[in-house]
């Protein structure tokens, strides 16, 4: 099922929501792949100039030992040194906050930041660390057995179906 | 005590036997009648032999029973309980004992720990050169009286020619039988596998074909200067197999034998380096395994042995090169042959023959045959009676062996020596 | 386990033993996972948690302070725990069997053991002898195979030349008793390599090499011909005195790579040593030293590449889904 959500407007949502930090002149990174997709149109919403950052949390799962390395892992690339700066961080979905943890370790073994921002463009339920998104594009009310999606970069859908046993 | 043997194919290659017959064994162990009883025969037991076959105890001309020296891998006690077991009422021992036989006291010694087990005979082979080592003869004419029942350098290459011939010319005055394993040493060298493609691909340092050859040309021609009779031990090549069909249609008096395990494996066999296929001489190519059974029809090849070398655990739990070579062969050597027949081959008189009445002429001893007032060492089996070879129901105390897990043909269910039963299988 | 120990039912790697068997989708994953770890080492923090709490044990029965350091800070760029143990020659002369070695180890709790031994077949053996969830990475066994310097010398080559299926490669050198070369071309076979060609006196190549899919020359002239990659194998000394090869002169004479042999081959031709080299004897210090000399990054993809390796036979050992986000 396709669910109807207009992602243009959560992510303009989200948008207004972020412009406030524009003063603190922060550096934006997204999560692969879905979080980089929506960073791009964030990053260019906001007019930002510094080259968009996008991590790879691969190696810095959780669940490496049960479920092993990710074929399609990409390299992360943080193409501005990240130590003071105030991140952006941009993921497509914000579920149990165990893929937010991962990207967290994964900045700090790239520099010290001075502070993180966590955009989502959708939040549900089911949160298992104590994590929380600043910035939201929607919030979707699912079954614990559903799953969603992104898909991109163009166009970007969202799917949203039942889990795989 | 006399004891008859009743209804079972008997085949006596020997005496151009194979028929159902009956035996008749007299109280001193010899052959009384054959169909029928003697006048006056008693039989004190008697042993039902229908649909099985009543052959010749098993000769088996190259068997390793590490004592003494090498107890830790099996004894004299331990390798003549698995002979019997497996239908063999003589087995040829090497001399590359330790002490090595080249002494009379030796190889009487080798004999009398036989005698006292009562089970299999054993008629050692003489060392060729004193110690071993190629360079002085040894007491052969002695170690004729003392038993031995050929002369050899086992796997210990005689690099000076001139005393491989003096050793064939004296060996030769008193019509005594050489024992060569064509093996030039230097091209041998570390080689563990046959050079080739397997060899390539596996990394391990090959044997090439001409380690065989070139000592198999120089032995032959010492063979034609000096007159002496010669068996080659454990041809693995099919050049070779060429070699010796040339030189006997030559009329040179030579023969020779090949492993039970040569006519059935070769290098494709030892597969992600199983170690129970390293070997020496190593498993050869295909064509070459072809050629080995090829030349056992045609007589070119006269036997087959198991080579028998039973190893610790230890021995064969290492890197392929530092493996110890050597297969535990007593068990599988008639049902191997037997195969040969399955596959057919051979017919079944001549594959029991060729573990038998030819490995018994090589060396002059009065068996493997069943002809009146001949030694009763006979060896009874179920002909077709499918079994596996399970590692821990083998009773070598060496379990080393490639064919652990498959499913053999024939089994052994009766072996006498000297009219005595000494195994019987539980058939219950 | 499939009957060659590498891997699972699912076709995933689970041990490290040889190229030989392993399908062309493995070894790309290798590579591209590598292409991932390579920014690992360009950052300042060079670190990792993927092997956590894991123990790696550096067993090299045979010595060698280049691979073992390789494989070291790998492990440990991994934030695993690494074991250095070099037990060579004086447990084989107390008796202890490699089995035994192994049966020590493994019972303080081991998680992966990299082996290197001077005798084919040794990573097999402990492969066969280890419980399953025991991984094994094959750092090098006698002549048979050094699966991971094949990768690595792939990955480098991927780098420079893009496309396998378009280049001519050249391996120059002892084949005879060279693990690296039978590894390179098992691998750069599969890897859809057209033309892989092997350049050395008869002495030194190996009976059947034919088979492995490669044409031999033994004229190097010929060999470079149109080659993209040239790769050189070190001469070990001592095959002078196995009556193997002359002299050291003739040698580099005929088969040593100046920079005149090296222009017979394509001008962009790349060339690569797994070394240490010996200079002078297989190669010149111009051309090693030269701009066609891609042995530096060799050394770097090296620690990129098993890094690779030891993540993809160390993850998922259970089956199972991807946890939540």
């Amino acid at each position: 099922m396709t669910e109807r959500i207009d992602i243009d407007a959560a992510i303009a949502h989200m948008a207004d929501a972020l412009r406030p930090l524009l003063s603190r002149n922060p550096l934006m990174v997204g999560i692969h792949s879905g979080g980089v997709w929506i960073a791009q149109r964030l990053h260019q919403s906001l007019g930002l100039t510094e080259p968009l950052g996008a991590l790879d949390i691969s190696f810095y799962r959780d669940d490496f030992t049960r479920v092993g390395i990710n074929p399609q892992v990409k390299a992360s690339e943080l193409p501005v040194n990240i130590d003071d700066r105030h991140i952006i961080l941009v993921d497509d979905v914000l579920h149990t906050g165990r893929t937010i943890r991962a990207a967290m370790n994964e900045l700090f073994d790239y520099g010290r930041p001075a502070s993180i921002t966590l955009a989502v463009l959708i939040r549900r339920e089911g949160r298992e660390l104590p994590i929380q998104a600043d910035a939201i594009g929607t919030t979707l009310d699912l079954a614990p057995n559903q799953r969603v999606k992104l898909t991109g970069p163009d166009p970007l859908e969202l799917r949203i179906g039942e889990a795989r046993r | 005590m006399g004891l008859q043997i009743r209804g079972g194919r008997l085949i006596d290659p020997a005496n151009d036997v194979d028929r159902v017959a009956d035996l008749f064994i007299d109280n001193d162990g010899f052959v009384a009648a054959v169909d029928k009883a003697p006048d006056g025969f008693h039989a004190d037991r008697v042993i039902d032999a229908s649909g099985r076959v009543v052959c010749p105890g098993l000769v088996d001309l190259r068997a390793r029973l590490r004592e003494p020296g090498l107890e830790y891998k099996a004894t004299i006690e331990s390798e003549t309980h698995a002979a019997v077991a497996a239908g063999i009422t003589t087995l040829v021992c090497p001399p590359d004992t330790n002490p090595v036989i080249d002494t009379p006291a030796m190889a009487q010694m080798i004999q009398q720990r036989a005698w006292r087990f009562g089970l299999s005979f054993i008629h050692p082979l003489g060392a060729l050169t004193r110690g071993l080592e190629g360079a002085q003869l040894s007491d052969m004419e002695s170690l004729d009286e003392a038993g031995c029942v050929g002369f050899t350098n086992a796997h210990e290459a005689i690099r000076d020619t001139l005393v491989l011939r003096r050793a064939m010319e004296y060996a030769a005055s008193f019509d005594l039988t050489v024992f060569l394993h064509p093996e030039d040493p230097w091209l041998l060298g570390a080689g563990c596998v046959h050079e080739g493609e397997i060899g390539t691909r596996l990394g391990l340092p090959g044997i090439p074909e001409a380690a065989e050859t070139v000592a198999l040309a120089r032995d032959l021609a010492l063979i034609e200067q000096t007159g002496v009779r010669a068996h080659f031990c454990q041809l693995s090549s099919a050049r070779s197999v060429a070699m010796v069909a040339e030189a006997k249609s030559r009329g040179l008096p030579v023969t020779a034998d090949v492993t039970a395990h040569h006519l059935h494996l070769t290098e494709h066999d030892i597969g992600f380096f199983d170690t129970m296929c390293h070997v020496i001489p190593p498993l050869r190519s295909l064509r070459d395994r072809d050629a080995l059974r090829d030349g056992l029809v045609q007589g070119t090849i006269d036997i087959v042995c198991s080579d028998h070398q039973p190893h610790e655990p230890d021995a064969k739990l290492a890197p392929f090169s530092e493996s110890e070579p050597g297969i535990s062969g007593l068990e599988t050597l008639l049902p191997l042959t037997l195969q040969l027949v399955d596959e057919g081959i051979l017919d079944l008189a001549g594959a029991i023959a060729a573990i038998t009445s030819k490995p018994a002429d090589v060396i002059s001893v009065d068996t493997g045959h069943l002809g009146i007032g001949a030694n009763a060492d006979v060896c009874i089996f179920d002909l077709q009676q499918r079994w596996i070879l399970k590692r821990e129901e083998m009773h070598s105390r060496g379990h080393n062996s490639p064919f652990v897990g498959r499913e053999l043909n024939g089994q052994v269910t009766h072996t006498l020596v000297g009219g005595q039963v000494v195994y019987e299988r539980d058939i219950s | 386990m499939s009957a060659d120990m590498q891997l699972d039912d699912k076709g995933r790697l689970r041990n490290f033993l040889t190229i030989e068997g392993l399908p062309r989708e493995t070894l790309l994953e290798i590579l591209d996972t590598a292409e991932s770890f390579v920014s690992v080492g360009e950052r300042e923090i060079k670190k990792v948690p993927l092997l956590r709490g894991k123990t790696v044990v550096n067993l090299f029965f045979e010595a060698s302070t280049r691979t073992r350091t390789t494989f070291e800070i790998a492990a440990k760029r991994l934030s695993a725990d690494v074991i250095n143990l070099n037990p060579g020659v004086s447990s084989t002369r107390k008796g202890e069997t490699v089995l035994d070695t192994i049966d020590n180890l493994e019972a303080m709790r081991t998680d992966l053991f990299v082996v290197r031994h001077s005798h084919s077949g040794a990573a097999y053996l402990i492969a066969k002898h280890l419980p399953p969830h025991v991984r094994l990475i094959n750092a090098g066994d006698g002549r048979h195979a050094h699966p991971t310097q094949a990768m690595l010398d792939c990955f480098t080559i991927r780098r420079y030349k893009k496309d396998f299926s378009a280049i001519k490669v050249a391996i120059v050198g002892d084949i005879l008793h060279s693990r690296v070369a039978r590894s390179l071309i098992h691998a750069l076979r599969t890897l859809g390599v057209p033309e892989v060609r092997v350049v050395a006196p008869k002495t030194l190549l190996p009976t059947g090499v034919d088979a492995l899919g490669v044409t031999t020359f033994h004229n190097l002239y010929e060999g470079l011909e149109e080659v993209d990659v040239i790769v050189m194998l070190r001469l070990q000394r001592e095959r002078m005195e196995g009556a193997l090869i002359p002299s050291e002169q003739e040698y580099f004479r005929v088969y040593g790579l100046t920079p005149e042999k090296l222009s017979i081959a394509k001008d962009d031709a790349i060339v690569m040593h797994p070394g240490p080299m010996n200079r002078g004897l297989e190669i010149d210090s111009v051309v090693a030293d030269g701009p066609q000399s891609v042995i530096l990054p060799q050394v770097t993809n090296g620690i990129a590449v098993r890094m690779a390796v030891m993540a993809l036979v160390m993850g998922g050992s259970a089956a199972g889904e991807r946890g939540g986000d």
